[in-house]
């Protein structure tokens, strides 16, 4: 994998920010994107655009065929089953919520849905509006300080059958753990439950397999995973979204409307009302086939190498603690420095170039649940270079000497 | 080290040392302002009489910005009436909010410096709100 190569196809990396070169640090929270995918949502509009599955005309034909194209590489990216088991979304976010109102609509008051201390707020507020609406039990299984699930809990909360949906992050966006999946999913299967896996980091990072998960849902969004934003993926197996009511109501998700009643159109266009994000689905396919020319293998190399780099070098700037010490990690580490809050650090390497997020990362709870209000993240992605992470460590020391 | 230029002086030596931290005795009013983005927190005691505040204490967990801006408030505001009080945050939250483009409009009458040292920060929009919640809060306690 050739870094100053891949680099020069991300235009934006080259910019300066406050006259510093930018050192960019926040994938995690959303990817810079590839020329190709620039380039390709540009020609759709340019030459290829018009409203999909609608037109009888050969724009609309040619237009409908990219955006199922988009599907059929989803769902060969996922290893799913088949391609109408794909449900565009706008984001990681919709997608759970999609679920929660559908599938959750399908459970039982006293029912269980089960999540864990290191979810993003999108995979805990919808969980907890269904339990509002419909008084199912919301339970939280537990990490450990090192911010790994603890499986023995995680084992206790499925042992009394209660439980009918397990909602766990393939990997956490704070923490970077990246969690056992397919013992969970073995494990909630064992005790007769569905399992929803948050990928919106780990697709990021690693090849995904659905089948050889084994999951029952998948969720992921564009914007992590050098796409645009505006698209996101829901997949689930083809009998539970069979057996799902629609989520939203309107065009493109029924196959007859009477005044009287509606007949759903068959998956994946039942929970695909109204027109979607068509130039954003095709600039996520060619999102997906750039990432796969590269290849997971490099990918995860080149993000592994990077991260025992930064697990090396952060822990010598004065005053700095990392955050967690998961047994599997993503290329994403928390920190926090003694005496100078997460929001100052942020500000300082802004000015010196650094881009780094700051703050709870959309996980209050799991804040709460380590005894910290904010922490600073830096999130690591196929264009970042040990240098990056070397002015990083530099800056920091510099900012711990400017604050104490 | 570039880009401390939001960072007077005054700002790093409140923030490191406030002067007017802890709880005021008698307090008559108290009011807690929160910024649920980055989980900084102003906790105030105030004690007002019929002349306005007669003494102000903060117990601020935060960065450094929102650390001194409470202490400087607190300094600002002691011994004004409740209405010169509320003049103060709202001439401060003013400079602070106004594009530079507008710097012309802005009143800054009765600014003392301790306040004034928080003009860089405009170029600083997401910080903003790290120097006005405790005026928020103040505002609230003073309601
Ligand atoms: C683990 C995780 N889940 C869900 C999301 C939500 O993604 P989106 O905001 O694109 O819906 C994010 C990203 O912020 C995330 O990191």
């Amino acid at each position: 994998m050739n870094i100053s190569e891949i680099r020069s196809q991300f235009p934006i990396l080259s910019q300066k920010v406050h006259g510093k070169p930018l050192v960019f640090l926040d994938s995690a929270a959303s990817a810079q994107k590839p020329d190709v995918v620039i380039d390709s949502m540009a020609n759709m509009m340019r030459s290829e655009y018009a409203n999909i599955h609608r037109g009888l005309h050969w724009m609309s034909e040619r237009a409908t065929e990219a955006y199922e194209v988009a599907r059929s590489r989803v769902a060969s990216f996922l290893g799913a089953a088949s391609r109408e088991e794909i449900v565009f979304t706008r984001n990681s976010t919709e997608a759970i919520n999609l679920v929660a109102y559908t599938y959750g609509s399908l459970l039982k008051p006293g029912q269980v849905v089960l999540i864990s201390e290191m979810e993003h707020h999108a995979n805990l507020v919808p969980w907890q509006m269904l339990r509002d609406r419909t008084g199912i039990e919301l339970r939280v299984t537990p990490i450990t300080d090192d911010g790994d699930l603890d499986l023995d809990a995680y084992g206790q909360h499925l042992s009394d059958g209660k439980v009918a949906l397990v909602a766990i992050t393939h990997m956490s966006n704070v923490l970077g753990t990246i969690t056992p999946a397919e013992r969970l999913v073995a494990m909630a299967h064992d005790a007769g439950a569905k399992i929803l896996l948050d990928g919106s980091q780990a697709v990021v990072h690693r090849k995904t397999d659905v089948q050889k998960l084994g999951a029952d849902f998948y969720t992921f969004t564009g914007h992590k995973l050098y796409g645009p934003t505006g698209i996101g993926v829901l997949w689930a197996r083809r009998e539970l979204l069979d057996a799902m009511p629609p989520f939203m109501g309107g065009g493109d998700m029924i196959s007859s409307v009477t005044f009287e009643k509606s007949v759903w159109a068959p998956v994946p266009a039942k929970f695909e009302a109204g027109t979607p994000a068509i130039v954003e689905a095709v600039g996520l396919g060619t999102a997906i086939d750039w990432v796969e020319s590269i290849g997971y293998e490099a990918i995860g190399a080149h993000e592994a190498a990077l991260t025992a780099h930064a697990l090396r070098v952060l822990p010598d700037v004065p005053g700095l603690s990392i955050v967690g010490a998961p047994r599997e990690r993503g290329g994403v580490i928390s920190f926090t420095m003694e005496d100078v809050h997460p929001h100052d650090i942020a500000t300082l390497l802004d000015r010196n170039g650094i881009a780094v997020r700051a703050g709870h990362h959309c996980a209050e709870p799991l804040m709460h649940r380590l005894g910290l209000t904010a922490t600073a993240r830096a999130s690591f992605g196929i264009y970042t270079t040990e240098d990056e992470i070397d002015v990083l460590a530099e800056t920091l020391k510099r900012i711990r000497q400017f604050f104490v | 080290m570039d880009g401390t230029s939001c960072y007077d002086t005054l700002i790093l030596a409140r923030s490191r040392k406030p002067e007017f931290a802890g709880i005021v005795e008698n307090a008559t009013a108290t009011a807690q302002g929160n910024n649920p983005m980055c989980g900084d927190r102003v906790k105030l005691s105030l004690r007002a009489t019929d002349k306005g505040v007669a003494g102000i204490r903060h117990e601020t967990r935060g960065c450094a910005i929102c650390q001194a801006s409470a202490d400087l408030m607190a300094e600002a505001v002691t011994g004004q009436s409740v209405a010169a009080a509320l003049e103060l945050g709202r001439q401060f939250t003013d400079m602070l909010e106004t594009p530079s483009a507008m710097d012309s409009a802005v009143e800054r009458g009765n600014l003392p410096a301790g306040l004034l040292a928080f003009q860089p920060l405009r170029t600083h929009r997401s910080r903003l709100r790290c120097a006005t919640l405790p005026w928020t809060a103040l505002g609230e306690a003073l309601a």
